[in-house]
This record gives structure tokens, sequence and C-alpha cells, in this order.
């Protein structure tokens, strides 16, 4: 077990360093350069001269292989360097987005697993019945369902019902603070992208709960189970979920990491400040070094979910434990 | 004394696009106390479903037991309620399936899987479950149950898995033990010895065995009485001695005929059984074994020859022509 893990956890430094050589060379190959950008603000042309001192302020004007190893050992010593935009280090930039991004992921997460899981095993238990039926559609709907439309819909009937019950419209508060500083203002703020996501979510859960479900129960360990007289609530939780809860698992792992950095409109309907909208404003500015920055961080979301659901996989399933 | 199981009249029917398939028609039979019963036939013959029915593992839907009675050890198991039917099954019923590869569940420890029955049916704690367990591992004949007891399905060999289910069936010393195809799937040595398990165990625990198998070898060597099945109803039944000698329907003849004999000359070829088993959405009013027998005549196209005494004792056969047979065949075969 211990030799599984420290050969998963070796495999993610390779893995990070591909994808650094990936973005930095990409950011390169976009038309476009962050001193022009910065210096025309708005068209005319520039002085050749100033793009050059810009680039050499900016260490642009060394070789290629210097800044690609700078921006890798920087990365390893945890030091992103400063925005080429802002001026900011880079890390204070994220810092002061990741905690809003990060925590509606998480909720999300939770709300969708904690809807997901049971629904799709009651779905799948009584296949054909008019629960799974509902269930069904309601997931199907919530996928069909893009989730900057929800969140303008959700918004609206905030507006109008506070409205008609308090005379006055209510609207959730713009500027964020962390939980434990005023745990009522931030939840009005987050729940409602948190549901919106997490509705999609729950329905791609729920699905992939209720099929690996129907599978399992046509094992014939299930048949075995029955044969031994089991209560049906064991054979449910003990028998069954811990094997398909498999797929549910990685999916939920790749949905998570996606969430991070992937919320690019529902945080424009939502007027939240978090990751995704700093994403896009780093890419049209030609920002690389926070552009690379977050594509690190996305990376690294990603790379460490993944981790997570392995390591959760060999938990559930001894053949990979011992395999 | 009543016998252990009696079944009568059971009908077991799958509900399909193409039709109502009636996979047990009407099967009758009887197992005694200690007694080891063998139902034979192909695959689709009935004889898994007529098995499972007993326990009532019939999924539904597509499968429903429409009619008969399963009385077992005085009570009809088609009464029973749903938790009382949870009893029977692991405590008075134990089941052996025919895949051990799959039949246990990957990611649970052989213990825990032998132990759970144990607390469900005896309301075992925890440490009394573990020492049976060991106990229940030594009589399958498991070396080192210990460290057995913490391996998963995975770690052990396919024979080693049936002992495993073997001691799941026993764990609660049932009166009754179902093996469906038991061996099927294993090696041919190891077939040999899970057979001499099984019937060394149910001797020495005095435990009902009806055994379904396809394999007229283990038929001839550990059954006391044989049933054989065809098109989802019993077409001969009665010793084994007597099947294997003296069959009385075409069907167990060419049966016995495609089985490769060492006691006998080689043969150039085996002798199959000619044709396909029957759809059994397609059956007319005949002899279901018509299109593939070499006795047929017309009268056998008019209805199903029932089940009736044919020859000494207990020896039942259904056929038309059975009488007629017997004669004949002593110049086949």
């Amino acid at each position: 077990m211990y030799r599984y893990i420290v050969n998963r956890v070796l495999l993610v430094i390779p893995t990070l360093v591909g994808a650094a050589a990936l973005v930095f060379v990409l950011m390169r190959l976009i038309p476009g350069d962050i001193c022009e950008v910065r210096l025309s603000s708005g068209g005319g042309s520039v002085d050749p001269r100033a793009v050059a001192l810009c680039h050499a302020e900016l260490g642009l004007d060394r070789p290629l292989i210097l800044q690609f190893l700078d921006f890798v050992w920087g990365f390893f010593r945890l030091d992103f360097g400063t925005s080429m935009w802002s001026g900011k280090p880079v890390a204070e930039e994220i810092a002061a987005r990741l905690p809003i991004s990060l925590e509606i992921a998480v909720m999300a997460t939770v709300v969708a697993i904690a809807i997901a899981v049971p629904l799709g095993t009651i779905s799948a238990l009584k296949q054909n019945s008019w629960i799974d039926h509902v269930v069904r559609t309601t997931a199907i709907a919530g996928i069909a369902t893009p989730s900057f439309w929800l969140g303008i819909v959700a918004i609206l009937a905030v507006l109008d019902i506070s409205h008609a019950v308090f005379g006055t419209p209510w609207m959730p508060p713009i500027d964020y603070v962390p939980f434990w500083q005023d745990p009522l203002r931030n939840l009005s703020m987050v729940i409602l992208p948190a549901v919106t996501v997490g509705y999609r979510y729950a329905a791609v859960t729920m699905r992939m709960t209720r099929s690996a479900m129907l599978e399992v129960l046509r094992e014939d360990y299930i048949r075995t189970a029955r044969a031994k007289g089991l209560l049906e609530r064991l054979i449910i939780n003990r028998h069954a979920l811990k094997n398909a809860l498999l797929p549910v698992v990685t999916l939920i792992g790749i949905e998570f990491a996606f969430l991070i950095g992937g919320l690019v409109v529902t945080e424009q309907v939502f007027n939240l400040n978090g990751v995704g909208r700093l994403f896009v404003l780093a890419v049209q500015n030609q920002d690389y070094t926070l552009t690379q920055a977050l594509v690190m961080l996305t990376v690294a979301v990603f790379v460490f979910a993944n981790l997570v659901v392995d390591l959760l996989y060999a938990w559930l399933d001894p053949r990979i434990r011992y395999g | 004394m009543a016998p252990l199981l009696q079944i009568k009249d059971l009908h077991t029917e799958f509900r399909t696009g193409a039709g109502v398939v009636r996979a047990v028609d009407g099967v009758s039979y009887t197992v005694e106390q200690g007694e080891t019963v063998a139902i034979v036939g192909e695959s689709g013959s009935g004889k898994s479903v007529g098995a499972l029915s007993i326990l009532r593992l019939i999924p539904d839907p597509p499968g429903r037991i429409t009619r008969g009675e399963i009385l077992f050890d005085g009570r009809d198991l088609m009464q029973l309620s749903d938790t009382q039917m949870r009893e029977v099954r692991g405590g008075d019923i134990g089941m052996i399936f025919q895949e051990p590869m799959t039949s246990l569940n990957p990611v649970l420890t052989i213990g825990r899987q032998i132990t759970e029955t144990l607390e469900q049916h005896r309301r075992a704690d925890s440490a009394a479950a573990y020492k049976r367990a060991i106990e229940l591992l030594g009589l399958v004949g498991i070396a080192d149950p210990a460290r057995r007891l913490k391996q998963y399905p995975h770690q052990l060999s396919g024979g080693m898995r049936q002992r495993v289910m073997i001691a799941i069936a026993i764990a609660c010393d049932p009166k009754l033990i179902i093996a469906d195809e038991p061996t099927t799937a294993l090696d041919v040595t190891i077939q040999a010895q899970i057979l001499e398990l099984m019937n060394g165990l149910t001797r020495r625990l005095n435990v009902a065995l009806i055994i379904i198998t396809h394999n007229l070898g283990v038929v001839a060597r550990y059954a006391k009485r044989v049933n054989v099945m065809y098109a989802g109803r019993i077409v001969e039944s009665g010793l084994a001695a007597a099947i294997y000698h003296h069959p009385r329907h075409p069907y167990t003849m060419a049966l016995l005929r495609s089985v490769p004999r060492l006691d006998r000359p080689r043969q150039a070829r085996l002798d199959p059984v000619n044709g396909q088993p029957p759809e059994l959405t397609r059956l007319d009013q005949g002899c279901a074994f018509r299109p593939r027998c070499r006795f047929a005549v017309d009268a056998c196209a008019q209805v199903r020859p029932p089940l009736e005494q044919a020859g000494p004792a207990s020896h039942l056969a259904a056929c038309l022509r059975s009488e007629e047979i017997v004669a004949a065949a002593g110049t086949v075969a």
C-alpha cells in the first residue's frame, strides 16, 4: 500500500513539468505581446524602443530556455513571480480569488454527493418505477440546463420573491467575506452559485450512480448475498454500494477539478471575483506569468484530485491495493 | 416420514420481448433427508431456474413463479413472508453457485463474507462468528484459515473460492444444500476434489444435496436419484443406477451416448445429441424432444407425454414409446 502511494505521488512531478512546458510554449505562440498591449492601450502605434525596454524590464528578452527554467524552478519553490499586467505578486492575485472558487466547488460537491448518491441508488433499486422516472427526468433537465441560465433565473427569483415578501428586493452581497468572519453573509453569497452549479453536477453524478448500481445489482455476488438471506439494507450498503461507487468517485474527482477555474460564465452571472474570471483577464492581457501560474494551479488541482481518486480506489477495491 | 423437500407442479415463467418463456413447466420431485439428488439437463432446460425458484431468488421482473408448492420441512415456501423466507435462505437451505470467480464479492474479505451469514442467522457476535469461520474453513479443507479469512477473493484460486462458497453454504447447519453446477467452471482435477468434498460433507453432516449438472459422470458417482430435465419438464426420474444402465427416455439415452467412455472401445467420433435445444417460446402441444428424437412417431406431435411409471419401482419416464424403446435400445447401444 505504501509503495503504491509513493509511486503514485512521484508520478505527479513529470505530469507537472509536462504541463508547464505545454503552457509555456502555447502562451508564446499566441499572436500579440503584452508590452504592445500595455503601451498602446487604446490604439495608436508604439515606439519599438519602448517595447524593447518593457521586454527587458519583464525579462522577456532573455533566451526562452532560461525563461522556462526560471518558471519551472520558481514553481517548485512556490514562487510564481509578479503579474506582468498589474505588477502585483501572482500569489497575491490568486489568493484573493481562490477561496471563493474553492468554496463553491466544495459546496457544489457536497450538495452533489449528498443528493446524487442516495437518489441514484433508489432510482436503480426501483428501476422504471415512478420515482425512478421523476429522478431521471430531473437529472436530464439538470444536464440540459446551462448553469448561467439557471443562475439568472435564480437571481431573478430571489429578487422577485424578496421584493414581494419584504417590500424591498434583496440581492446576495457582492464582496467576498470568509466563512469564519461572517458565516451568514458568506453563505448568502455562495449558496446560489453553489446550488446552480451543483444541480448539473448532481445530475451527472446521480446518473452515474444509477447505472453503476444497476450493473452491480446484476452481479453474481449480489445473488450470493441474497441466497445467504442477508437483510436488503446490508446487501445494498455493504455489497452493492461499495462496488458501484468506484466509477462515481472518478467522476466526482474530475468534476471537482473542473469547478476550480472552470466557472467562467457562472462567476460572470453572479458577479463573483473568482479564479475563472481572473483566467480570462490574464489570457486577454497576454499576462504570461499570471496565465502560467493559473494553468499550473488548475493542473495541480486536477493532479491532486486524481491522486485522491486513486487512493480512494485503492481503499475501496482491494484488487488495486494488492495488485 | 415426510420427505425434506417436496416440489409439486412448479411453474416459473419469464416474460420476455419474444413472449412468455415457461422455463419451469410443471416440475415435481422430492428430496429425502440427507439424500443427494441430481438434476441433469442441457443449458436452457430449466434446471437452474428450478433451483433458484426453491429459494425464490428469481429476479422479478421478468421472472415469476406462477404456480406450485414447495414444501420444505413441513412449510410451503411459497406462502412464507419475505422475512421468513430470508431466514430460510442461508439458514435452512444453503446455495452454491456455478461461478466461484464472480459469486464472491471482490471488495469484501473472505472472513466478512462467511461471518455475515452467521451474524444474520445465528445472531452470533463477531468473536463467535470468527471462531466458527475458522472452523468452517478447516472443514472445507483450506489450510491456514486465519490468514485466508483476512484475504480477498482475488487472492484465492478458483477451487479455493468454491471451497469458501461451500463453507458459506454449510455455515448455519442447513438441512439442504442446492449446488448449481458447482464444478463446471473448475479444472477437471479440482472438480473431483470439490465433488469429493461436497459428498463427504453432506454425508458427515447429514445434509440433503440437490446437485444441478450436465455432467452424467457426476450423477453416476454421487447422486442416489436423478431427475433428467428437458425444456422445463422432468422427462425421466429414478435411481441413478437404473437411469444409467436402463434409460427409458430417448433424451437420456442420447445424453448417455454422447458421453465419452473409457470403458468402451474408442470410437472415431462422439455421438452428440443432434439438433439444438428447443426455443421455449415456440413449443407446441407435442413432445418437446420430438424434433431431435430418432424414435419420434406421429402420435408424439399430439400430446406432451406425462411422466409415468416405466419399468420397476420408482422409475418414471415421459415418453409414449418408453416400453418399445427399451427393447430397441438393447440393439442400438
